[in-house]
């Protein structure tokens, strides 16, 4: 009952068995039942409170095992989502979960789990309980998700809520019983996977079940014998020059094993070859609060902390630029002393047609200036790496990333050694979004700590360093100006951006082209010129975020389209149809333009709306808003230069009629492993379970470039097409034979190979795949990906650079609410049509939909990733002191960083458009990122539409608009 | 993960036992109870007590009675959850049943005791912060260093109390009863706090807050409680008030007294007294009037994340709001 000092014994009830466990006295629920019983299916992703991820069930109660004291769990019942169910008896919400397509990437899905199943126990047996869908929004409420938008999660606990009223099933009440019993209703939904997979069918996600009973095991969830902590001291300066560091003392404290500088790394890496301005820990210089400087590993990460806190590290301190205008006012402060140009990390102008005489000869001239506003991932999972050196000298990593493949390369370039030599294995990744899209301190460090040692090593960010880490969208101030027919014909758009980089490279030099690139469709520019700079500033380095340099200039974009048609009195749809890109066009800036369904997007919002109805005529304070939107569905050439295919597939097929893929795909949540099974068992008349898919080991699998730039179910897939139709052919060739008809009436489907003209005559797809082995050996192929080699671009300077082998297209209608007296913009809904090229897995990319509908809700409307600037700050009117602040991160933590719980988060209608791409696979478009893009300027033109005010500067806060009517208002 | 100090954790079973434990521990401990508050302190810091007195497994301490007079009799162990919940709270009380169910979240709520709440520590944009935060910045007078940040130049702390039942049991005229070495004392919450954010809370060492007694209010009086936040869960309050407005329980119904109860201030709430406005009939005008004062006395700081000339001019709204919502 009471615990000494160090170590506490404790008895307690988890998942109804009786467990006696010693744990360190200081410990939470969280790390005993993570790190001492394994249980690792309650994840972290906060560790204060914050975010939910940790729920577990305490006698009954959701609680945050993140604030529990593992020592007051003495004696309770815990229960924890491995007790909830299993993959063969679920429980009602994991199969509702499961058929809903409720978890994408699954790490906050246990959470929301325990959280839904303490109220199903409670409306078990209530009289007339409250299903609404806002109801259940606020049951989690202090769950965050943020992949899904909780459109479908909503819909799951919804659907068991019902189902176990209807059915009288039983879930126990109270944690310690809480139901591995099964129930008749739950093995029925058990049933509802299909036996054979089509594309297009409407399946879920392959491996949705392992984080649901905790069975998935993220990076952080992987122990290894002998296994140390990894810790990284960072930098109280925001810039500063490092005099010295000693780090004898934290290297002498017993359990510290290994200490390292920037002198252990020195290689510089970046992602993009021609700026490579990074190093693992910082040689020199510090140039942003929370840099690198020095990395431990200890015993414990208690061991660690402490020696960080005996490193002595001599400063220098610099001034500190915290805007790109103090950057540019200042260039002799230099950022990066072997800069060429000041503070300047990359500037593009381009010019397409005749601009100034469009503009000059316009009816209309709009001038706007603009600003959006820095935003982050906000992933749930926080970065986290292992290294490990093996008996036979292979360094293994396994990192939370999104692109294992430059990962490699760069652990190579870093450490000196062969790509040979190293392993990077990805797990299961708890969200990306862009923010784990290029290497990071932690996996050298791991590596480095791993090599040195001899023993394994492991990092974890915490969140405020995930805050760190960034690379979330770039701050720009634009300003756009664009000329216009009187019927509303756009003739000419003039735009320049300023790109507020941070402290590093990262993308930004395709960021700076993005800015400016992918504007040229999906409408008629007849003529285009944009500047764009990006400065260096002392930040956290930005990077690409969900709609990658071109989120920015869309808000201004469209919402310069809806001052046009306002002006000119023109519907704003109709304004855009009007300026439309055809199918197989060709943008002001020569991308050839494949499929495109961007009417047909236009259509659906208006329709969906019921625009032409309400438009104009909803009460005063709602109004409705419409903005349209493109994106590229990969990139046509890697980062690095290379004639290499951009993504490779494998693929083997086994006696049984299992068949295995092989590729270097990064599952981060988004399906990518359920659209190779996909592709593969339509291919090959299996069902999705029978598709085992192996990816992201360097290893096993093929290249695959990564989860970045919306370019997988096109490459992948285009390379498992391949691949699989290879087989295919090979297995209905064999089956030909026994079927006696020519092979290409063998139809391979429902786990049978079937005459297409007798379906009478078939055999199980095992058998074969058994001829087909007799007749050709062990079955194996290999698919994969280039991009199209014919010009599918300018070739101008730059001209390659957001070029793509097709293009998505979207558009939005946001409905909102503006309160006059507060400024608060309630948004209401948001329809959210997108053209996908073809669904392969309609549920998921439904769920793309809404996840990017719901980020771009959140970045609209409340979240800023913002550091304190240096010097003067209207805050109230006060000056805030000293140059200490100068650099600080204004919200570096999920409570202060708001992004939007379940009961904030609008209706999300996903609408889904095919104009099938002759590129894709089976047609298919990205469908990740581009629903994000015109959420944004949707919502700013529907704020308009309500009040008449218009917000150019993001995000929309209550204190923008209130100042804005305020101005407005006659005195 | 982040790191708590190495601690030891006792876990009395009754009240003797656990004001025992506190005075034979002194000034290194620290009193816990459902530790949502205490436990983010003190993984951030700087804060490192040496012995943590859970107060979960006290006899007594939980528990909604309903008093003699009518009125409540509320264990501060409390679960916030459970007070929201209260059939009888939220019928008699519903201002008090209202405060409970907006903080935080369901988790924390479900965790959460409402001495806990009352006690809750003070809040600021530099002090809730990691340790490199507090070390970049210098510290404040709060934790390592000489100025405060939202103050230049001020004498003392002015984190905020963002607790949302202290301004609801202020409407409420709740009563703390405080149990101690020199036994059982009783303060009106109005009177528990006090104006330095380093120690906001007045209890003495070796202290507990046992019980709150909320009296039943009079006939013609009813109460109200408002919170606002950027977001409709997880987040504190920027703006958290109640108001209480005393009638004639007949006839003209007009005003007889009441009072603003504002949070999320300075470490203290504000209340401003409306016997002044006795005799006014509760109406759009009074209601304007009494948004207008409360912006008039209450100064919002730049302490909480949230721009503080908003927050002032929301809280004018939310009073405006209250008050309509009792008309
Ligand atoms: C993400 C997040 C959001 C939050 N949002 C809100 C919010 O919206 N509104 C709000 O009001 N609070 C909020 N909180 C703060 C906190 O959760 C609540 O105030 C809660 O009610 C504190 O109660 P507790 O029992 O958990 O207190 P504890 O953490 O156990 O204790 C808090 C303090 O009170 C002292 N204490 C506790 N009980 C007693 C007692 N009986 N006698 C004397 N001292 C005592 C402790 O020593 C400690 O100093 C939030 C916290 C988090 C993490
Ligand atoms: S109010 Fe001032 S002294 Fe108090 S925590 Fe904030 S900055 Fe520090
Ligand atoms: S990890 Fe516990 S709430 Fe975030
Ligand atoms: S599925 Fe919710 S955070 Fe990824």
């Amino acid at each position: 009952m009471s615990g000494g000092r160090g170590v506490a014994l404790i008895d307690l009830s988890i998942n109804g068995e009786a467990t006696s466990v010693a744990a360190p006295s200081h410990w939470t629920l969280l790390e005993l039942l993570r790190y001492k019983l394994g249980l690792t299916g309650t994840h972290q992703g906060c560790d204060k409170g914050d975010c939910g991820t940790c729920t577990v069930r305490v006698e009954g109660r959701a609680v945050l095992s993140c604030l529990t004291l593992a020592q007051s769990a003495q004696g309770r019942a815990v229960s924890t989502v491995e007790g909830l169910g299993s993959g063969a008896r679920p429980h009602p919400l994991q199969a509702a979960f499961d058929r809903c397509g409720a978890a994408q990437c699954g790490f906050c899905t246990p959470g929301m789990l325990m959280s839904a199943a303490a109220w199903l126990d409670k409306i078990a047996s209530a009289a007339d309980p409250d299903l609404s869908d806002e109801a259940i929004a606020h049951v989690i409420g202090g769950n965050l998700c943020r992949c899904t938008g909780y459109t479908k999660i909503v819909q799951a606990i919804g659907e068991a809520a019902r189902e176990v009223r209807a059915g009288g099933v039983a879930t126990a009440v109270g944690a310690a019983a809480t139901a591995t019993a099964p129930t008749a209703a739950s093995e029925g939904a058990v049933s509802l996977r299909p036996t054979s997979a089509r594309v297009g069918g409407r399946h879920g996600k392959i491996d949705a079940m392992a984080p649901m009973v905790g069975e998935a095991r993220y990076t952080d969830d992987l122990v290894l014998p002998r296994m140390l902590h990894g810790k990284i001291l960072r930098s109280p300066h925001a810039h500063a020059r490092i005099v010295s560091i000693d780090t004898a003392a934290a290297a002498a404290l017993p359990g510290v094993h290994g200490v390292i500088t920037g002198a252990d790394l020195p290689k510089t890496y970046g992602i993009i070859p021609w700026t490579q301005d990074e190093s693992a820990l910082c040689v020199d210089k510090v140039r942003y609060i929370g840099d690198a400087v020095a990395a431990v590993a200890a015993e414990s990460e208690d061991i660690a902390l402490q020696a960080l806190r005996l490193i002595r590290v001599a400063y220098e301190p610099l001034p500190a630029l915290t805007t790109p205008a103090e950057s540019m006012a200042n260039p002799d402060v230099r950022i990066h002393e072997r800069n060429k140009d000041g503070n300047v990390s990359k500037r593009v102008e381009l010019a397409f047609g005749d601009v100034d005489a469009a503009l000059a000869g316009a009816a209309l001239l709009v001038e706007g200036d603009y600003r959006f506003h820095g935003s982050t991932h906000g992933a749930l999972e926080p970065h986290c790496a292992l290294g490990h050196v093996d008996a036979g000298g292979i360094l293994t990593v396994w990192s939370a990333t999104q692109v294992p493949h430059y990962l490699h390369r760069a652990l190579a370039r870093v450490l000196g050694l062969s790509p040979r030599q190293i392993r990077v294995i990805q797990p299961p990744v708890g969200g990306a979004f862009g923010g784990k899209s290029e290497p990071f301190d932690l996996e050298f460090c791991a590596a480095k700590l791993a090599m040195l040692t001899g023993r394994p090593v492991k990092f974890l960010y915490t969140r405020e360093e995930v805050f760190f880490a960034h690379r979330g969208r770039h701050p720009f101030d634009m300003q756009y100006r664009t000329g216009f027919s009187a019927d509303g014909q756009i003739l000419g758009v003039d735009a320049r951006s300023v790109l507020d980089g941070g402290a590093y490279s990262s993308f930004g030099l395709v960021t700076t082209y993005y800015s400016g690139q992918l504007l040229g469709a999906p409408y008629i520019l007849p003529s285009y010129r944009f500047d764009s700079v990006r400065m260096y500033t002392n930040k956290p380095a930005c990077g690409p975020k969900r709609g990658h340099g071109s989120v920015q200039p869309r808000f201004a974009f469209e919402v310069q389209l809806d001052k046009a048609a306002a002006t000119l009195g023109i519907d704003p749809i109709a304004l855009r149809r009007r300026n439309a890109l055809p199918p197989g066009g060709r943008t002001v800036n020569e991308f050839h333009i494949g499929s495109s369904g961007f009417l047909q997007c236009l259509d659906e919002v208006e329709r969906a709306s019921e625009w032409r109805s309400r438009k104009g005529k909803l009460p005063r304070g709602r109004g409705l808003g419409v903005a349209g939107s493109t994106y590229i569905s990969g990139t046509n050439y890697c980062i690095y230069p290379t004639e290499l295919p951009q993504s490779g597939v494998q693929i083997c097929l086994d006696r049984s009629g299992r068949v295995r893929v092989f590729a270097g795909t990064s599952d981060i949540g988004q399906g990518s492993s359920t659209m190779l099974a996909t592709i593969t068992a339509d291919e090959l008349g299996v069902a999705l379970e029978d598709v085992r898919v192996l990816a992201a080991d360097s290893d096993l699998c093929p290249v695959d470039l990564g989860a970045y730039s919306s370019r997988i179910t096109l490459m992948a897939g285009n390379a498992c097409l391949q691949a699989a139709r290879d087989l295919g052919a090979k297995v209905r060739e064999a089956a030909a034979v026994q079927l006696e008809c020519a092979p290409r009436d063998v139809v391979l489907a429902d786990r049978l190979a079937t005459r297409i003209d007798d379906p009478a005559r078939s055999m199980p797809i095992a058998e074969a795949f058994i001829a087909a082995e007799v007749r050709f050996g062990t079955l194996g192929s290999t698919g994969s990906y280039q991009s199209p080699r014919e010009a599918v671009h300018g070739d101008y300077r730059g001209g390659t650079i957001g070029a793509s082998p097709a293009y998505s297209f979207t558009a939005h209608v946001a409905e909102v609410e503006v309160d006059e007296e507060t400024g608060e913009v309630r948004v209401i809904a948001i329809w959210c049509a997108h053209d996908c090229g073809k669904a392969l897995s309609p549920v998921l990319v439904e769920g793309q939909i809404e996840g990017s509908v719901y980020m771009g809700f959140g970045e609209a409307v409340m979240e800023e990733h913002e550091a304190m600037p240096s010097g003067l700050r209207a805050d109230g009117g006060r000056r805030l002191p000293g140059p200490g602040m100068a650099g600080l991160l204004q919200a570096s933590s999920l409570l202060d960083y708001r992004m939007p719980t379940a009961p904030d988060t609008p209706r999300i209608e996903a609408i889904i458009v095919e104009a099938p791409d002759a590129r894709g696979p089976h047609g298919a478009k990205e469908a990740g990122e581009g629903p994000l893009h015109s959420a944004i300027p949707a919502i700013a033109n529907a704020i308009y539409d309500a009040v008449g005010v218009r917000i150019d500067d993001l995000p929309l806060t209550p204190q923008k608009v209130l100042a804005a009517l305020r101005a407005r208002r006659p005195a | 993960m982040l790191r708590l100090p190495p601690l030891q954790l006792l876990q009395p079973t009754s009240l003797d036992e656990a004001l025992g434990l506190l005075a034979l521990h002194g000034a290194s401990a620290r009193l816990i109870a459902g530790g949502t508050d205490l436990l983010p302190n003190l993984k951030l810091g700087p804060a490192r007590p040496e012995v943590l007195i859970s107060l979960q497994r006290v006899a007594g301490f939980e528990g909604v009675r309903v008093s003699a007079d009518g009125g409540f009799d509320i264990g501060a162990g409390t679960r916030l959850q459970d007070l929201a919940e209260d059939a009888e709270v939220r019928a008699r009380a519903p201002a008090l049943a209202a405060a409970a169910s907006v903080v935080a979240s369901p988790q924390i709520r479900a965790m959460a005791t409402l001495g806990g709440n009352l006690c809750v520590d003070t809040r600021c944009r530099y002090i809730n912060q990691s340790e490199l935060f507090r070390d970049a910045l210098g510290g404040c007078l709060k934790s390592h260093g000489s100025e405060c940040h939202v103050v230049p130049g001020g004498q003392g702390c002015v984190a905020a109390l963002s607790s949302d039942t202290a301004p609801a049991l202020i409407a409420l005229q709740g009563v703390a009863v405080i149990v101690g070495p020199a036994g059982e004392r009783r303060v009106a919450i109005v009177e528990l706090y006090d104006t330095d954010g380093l120690a906001h809370v007045r209890l003495q060492p070796g202290e507990i807050l046992w019980r709150v007694e909320v009296p039943m209010l009079a006939p013609g009086s009813a109460a109200v409680h408002r919170k606002w936040a950027i977001r409709k869960a997880i987040d504190f309050s920027l703006v958290s008030v109640a108001v209480r407005l005393d009638r004639e329980p007949a006839g003209t119904r007009a005003l007889v007294g009441g009072v603003v109860a504002v949070a999320v201030l300075g470490p203290r709430p504000r209340v401003l007294d409306l016997r002044t406005y006795a005799g006014r009939s509760v109406d759009e005008a009074l209601a304007r009037e009494l948004g207008q004062l409360a912006f008039d006395r209450c100064k919002t700081l730049p302490n909480v994340p949230f721009d503080p000339v908003y927050r002032r001019e929301r809280l004018a709204v939310e009073v405006r709001r209250a008050v309509m919502s009792l008309a």
